[in-house]
């Protein structure tokens, strides 16, 4: 199933890179040069000292539910896709991002282990991580 | 030091209105502008500063000439700051540093909107992409009140809160705006009440969330020359702070806001502290909002929101916190789903004696908070801390 009809998103010059690697299995983030921090969503001047010597960084794709809840009901939403678990996902390397986790949502707690799919859009050059639990 | 010039509210005016399926939100704007002006005792040509926030029916109408047109001013200064629902929590305190700066003298902050009749449902609405976020959050279904739902799932886990403890806090409220005639629900609910009606975003209630509804308010704050001429009663500003909190690149942390700053900042102009406060309005988007700011605020300790509010510690007039004593946004009226503007307005209502008796309190110093935006992405956070003339 292609993630169209969700929204699909605004690629940028300064994110094409994340959602193009997205295409090829890789989940980057973001890491300055000067102070070290790693984070998301891409920037190109880093948030915490605007160096703009910052690498991209492939991660694990792994890490746990830091929290999360469920739609039920959502008008413009597809309704196979419902209910819908939106959570933020806490990265081996840090950063906390936003996204879905796939999965029937008895089966997600905060601490969940999770780790990263990527969902094909029609625009075959990007695709949209989400996650789903390690062990199911 | 500059800017300790006393600043006061010298007008006050909520729309009598919860739906308006025929007036223009720019009609609303100014039949509350009217009506805080009457308030106030003073006349439209005395206005020379103007504040309001972008509204998003009008996004790309540029709010402040659109605005002074249709109302025809022509102010000296003008401020279309836009924090979300805090920004008229914000606009007081921006209206008063304008006023200490010479700037203008009588301020007009005005707030209208029409969510309910323009058909929105409950924190629901999945809207196209505009920033930069969007294509990281909105794309997976991002709502305000799975937002919020997050939230509220980290503060019970961080900290044991419950749905129970939750539900309160529109208990209480529901208990005040049985009072209000004006309020969209009237029917008083038990905490059972709350936490059996459907879940919307788990583990938030459908009474865990505000009221959708068309509306607005509005403000006069006056220098002290103006205030001198006026027979009516005034509220001092006594202390203002604001914040923004975010995503912070990936720290963010969904237990607290941005309350502690803009909460510390007020206080601190205003020599006093959470103890002090005899009224609280505080911003009630959802169940949860009001926690996490109680907490933030001071009036307990981070983490103990839940058992604060237990007992009736919210409940007017006997409560040791009492707060929005007008139903709040839970029960009465969220006008354009931004309840900063009715937040202040019910704190000079305390302050001036001329809220319901039933839920009348004392109170010499009042506090009015409001957080704008998400706390589940990035949100302002604007207090202000007012009093008595003669306190
Ligand atoms: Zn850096």
């Amino acid at each position: 199933m292609s993630w169209d009809p969700r929204p699909v998103p605004d690629v940028t010059p300064e994110t094409e890179r994340y959602w193009t690697a997205a295409a090829q299995g890789e989940l980057l983030v973001r890491e300055c040069q000067e102070c070290g921090f790693v984070y998301h969503y891409p920037r190109s001047l880093c948030p915490d000292c605007f160096s703009e010597d910052v690498e991209w960084r492939e991660s694990s794709g792994r890490g746990e539910v830091y929290s999360y809840s469920t739609a039920r009901t959502m008008s413009g939403w597809p309704e196979d896709d419902l209910p819908l678990v939106l959570a933020y996902v806490e990265l081996e390397e840090g950063p906390r991002l936003m996204t879905n986790v796939d999965a029937d949502p008895s089966a997600v707690e905060i601490g969940t282990r999770v780790a990263v799919e990527f969902r094909d859009v029609d625009d075959s050059e990007i695709a949209v991580p989400v996650f789903v639990p390690e062990d199911g | 030091m500059a800017g300790t010039e006393p600043v006061y509210i010298a007008g006050a005016f909520e729309h009598p209105t919860r739906e308006a399926p025929d007036k223009s939100t720019m009609q609303l704007h100014a039949e509350v502008a009217k009506g805080a002006l009457e308030d106030a005792t003073l006349e439209k040509g005395d206005v020379d500063g103007y504040f309001t926030a972008g509204v998003p029916e009008y996004d790309s109408g540029l709010p402040p000439l659109i605005m002074a047109d249709y109302l025809g001013l022509e102010p000296s200064y003008a401020d279309t700051t836009d924090f979300g629902g805090s920004s008229y929590v914000s606009h007081v305190g921006h209206a008063a540093s304008a006023i200490r700066d010479g700037r203008c003298d009588v301020a007009l902050v005005t707030l209208a909107g029409r969510p309910r009749s323009r058909g929105q449902a409950t924190g629901s609405g999945v809207r196209g992409l505009r920033t930069v976020q969007d294509s990281f959050e909105r794309i997976y279904g991002a709502t305000n009140v799975t937002m919020y739902g997050m939230a509220a799932r980290r503060h019970m886990h961080e900290h044991g809160t419950t749905s129970e403890q939750l539900a309160e806090i529109r208990a209480a409220a529901s208990h005040h705006a049985q009072y209000n005639e004006q309020a969209m629900y009237q029917e008083p609910v038990t905490v059972e009440g709350v936490v059996e009606s459907r879940v919307v975003a788990d583990p938030l209630h459908l009474l865990d969330c505000c009221v959708i509804s068309d509306g607005g308010g509005a403000l006069v704050v006056v220098s002290e020359d103006v205030r001198s001429d006026l027979g009516r009663e005034c509220v001092e500003l006594l202390g203002f702070g604001e914040s923004i909190g975010h995503h912070d690149a990936g720290r963010i942390d969904l237990a607290k806001t941005a309350a502690d700053r803009s909460g510390s900042r007020a206080f601190d102009e205003a020599g006093l502290g959470p103890d002090d406060v005899d009224y609280a309005s505080i911003y009630d988007s959802f169940t949860i909002t009001v926690l996490e700011a109680i907490e933030d605020l001071g009036f307990c300790e981070k983490g103990e929101g839940g058992s604060f509010v237990e007992g009736g510690t919210l409940r007017a007039p006997d409560g040791d916190l009492p707060f929005n004593t007008d139903g709040g946004g839970l029960c009465s009226n969220h006008p354009a789903n931004r309840g900063g503007m009715t937040k202040v307005i019910e704190a000079v209502r305390q302050l001036r004696r001329e809220t319901n008796p039933e839920v009348q309190v004392d109170a010499d110093v009042a506090l009015a908070h409001g957080t704008g935006g998400s706390i589940g992405t990035r949100h302002g956070a604007a207090t202000v801390v007012l009093g008595r003339e003669d306190r």
